[in-house]
């Protein structure tokens, strides 16, 4: 009968100690995520983006008449910060939760905005038109790793839904109009993308070592080894030539 | 010391070396694609066998789409698009005529059908020389090629509903449909495969490709029924230019859209006739 009650009395103490153990573990790693912050350089002199001849159809020439269009593919600001570049953790093996957020890909004035759209494996996004021509929305990934599609959205159309099943750099394009080229950079676990300025932070990381991954069209990658403490900032900068 | 014969197997084996990077585009192994040898098909009441299907495969479909599928068959090299559509790589599992929605796998009928069909305006003939075993055994040995045969299931079909009578309404409604979603764009106002987008298109290995023609006479690559119409437009050519409208053509108006194209078409149709009494032509969007 003791031993009974007594084996009772250790389980449950037991219990609520993993119990405690795990709440408290929970509230640390909320509270203590970290962020790894920096700035992405462009080396040298800006390489000219040429303008776009859209006379292909009218309705982008006028859409752009007031501001011309120009290639994206290495977009220099004037601190020589290199926008659209995508970072991220190389060989993430946190949580897989997938980032909830609904990011938009606008086909805007027979351009892409934004450019460069980063996103978790799994993550939903919208591909959206605000432009009064068709378009066709054609992603081209490798068919070994994800599966491509082709829809059209002419003016009006609705969104279009889709999510990605494995990390890799995907190029869109627009078969009616050919100068409209981006990117699904599609990675595991958190992401940023660098702004105008060349700043970017990834926001909810867990202490940890981790190596910082840099991804720049068509494939150019650099790595950076960073330490994040709880509820700091790590810093890794990067140069692209 | 190394001989002559030492130094020159370094050599080629260095050249070798730094050549691979050169040759690996994303091709399978024949050890992965063995490793699928037990797909089958069922198709035309028969259930087809890649061991079954290796013969003919070697024999009659090896010369354009390769001993792995690859589409690198000896002939590919003299195939030059948009003229002559390279031959489709197997392993990419990618496919143009389907009954499934754009980015899911054809079922084992489409293969079927894009075998007995052939492909009108390239070298891929119409394949009536098989029998039905044989060609269910084919569809097996072209699935076997691709994992992603292994690891997706054919899309489900879209559904066409019944043909409905034609008449001018829905003659006109087609014609306000083609203008609508801008099908002109590359087909071109009359259908004369000259749209502005047109002379710029490429598939998706960047190959030149031209849009159908539908005024020369020539049979759409994926058949050339109503339905085969209607399919077209419906599920998107995967692997070229041509999108899925599935999402801006309701199953009603699409109909319209099929009876407006037999209009633009050569081939008489009941459609044709009606629109040639009623002297109903294209119109152009951009006046």
């Amino acid at each position: 009968m003791k031993k009974a009650q007594n084996l009772v009395a250790i389980v449950s103490m037991l219990v609520l100690v993993c119990c405690g153990a795990l709440l408290l573990n929970q509230k640390v790693s909320a509270a203590g995520e970290g962020k790894i912050t920096g700035n992405v350089k462009f080396e040298g002199a800006a390489p000219h983006m040429r303008g776009i001849d859209m006379s292909k159809d009218p309705y982008c020439v006028k859409a752009t008449s007031a501001n011309p269009a120009h290639m994206e593919t290495t977009l220099v600001g004037s601190s020589g910060g290199l926008e659209n570049v995508v970072l991220y953790i190389d060989g993430w093996s946190g949580d897989a939760t997938v980032e909830k957020n609904v990011p938009i890909f606008d086909q805007k004035n027979c351009m892409y905005v934004p450019h460069v759209l980063p996103l978790d494996v799994n993550q939903t996004f919208k591909v959206t038109t605000s432009d009064n021509t068709a378009h066709n929305i054609h992603p081209l990934p490798n068919p070994m790793v994800n599966v491509g599609w082709n829809q059209s959205q002419p003016p009006g159309a609705p969104p279009i839904e889709k999510s990605w099943k494995n990390p890799e750099a995907i190029r869109v394009q627009c078969n009616i109009h050919p100068w409209m080229q981006g990117w699904f950079v599609v990675v595991k676990g958190p992401y940023a993308v660098s702004d105008s300025s060349g700043n970017y932070t990834i926001n909810n990381v867990p202490p940890g070592s981790y190596t910082v991954k840099a991804w720049h069209e068509p494939d150019q990658t650099q790595t950076q080894k960073v330490t994040v403490s709880a509820g700091q900032a790590a810093t890794a900068s990067f140069s692209f030539k | 010391m190394r001989t002559g014969l030492q130094k020159w197997m370094l050599a080629v084996g260095a050249a070798a070396f730094f050549m691979l990077p050169l040759t690996s585009r994303a091709q399978l192994t024949t050890l992965d694609i063995a490793s699928r040898d037990n797909m089958q098909s069922h198709v035309a009441g028969h259930t087809g066998h890649v061991d079954d299907g290796k013969d003919d495969y070697h024999r009659y479909c090896e010369g354009c789409h390769g001993d792995m599928g690859d589409g690198n068959g000896e002939v590919a090299q003299w195939l030059q698009p948009p003229m002559w559509p390279k031959p489709r790589n197997f392993q990419l599992g990618v496919f143009k005529c389907r009954s499934t929605p754009t980015g899911t796998l054809p079922t084992d009928d489409d293969l079927f059908d894009a075998i007995t069909r052939g492909f009108d305006r390239s070298a891929m003939p119409i394949w009536s020389v098989f029998t039905k075993y044989q060609l269910a055994n084919l569809v097996a040995y072209v699935k076997h090629f691709s994992p992603r045969f292994v690891s997706e299931k054919p899309g489900t079909p879209i559904t066409i509903p019944p043909e409905p009578e034609v008449t001018p309404e829905r003659i006109k409604n087609g014609r306000e449909v083609f203008n609508r979603v801008q099908c002109w764009k590359c087909h071109g106002v009359q259908g004369m495969a000259n749209g502005p987008s047109a002379s710029t298109l490429q598939d998706d290995l960047g190959f030149p490709i031209a849009p159908f023609n539908f005024t020369d006479g020539t049979r759409p690559k994926c058949g050339d029924t109503d339905q085969d119409i209607y399919r077209i437009f419906m599920t998107g050519l995967d692997g070229t230019p041509m999108p899925s409208f599935a999402d801006n053509i309701k199953p009603d108006e699409a109909w319209d859209l099929v009876f407006y194209l037999r209009t633009l078409m050569k081939q008489p149709s009941k459609a044709k006739e009606i629109a040639k009494t009623l002297n109903l032509k294209p119109v152009n969007p951009n006046p």
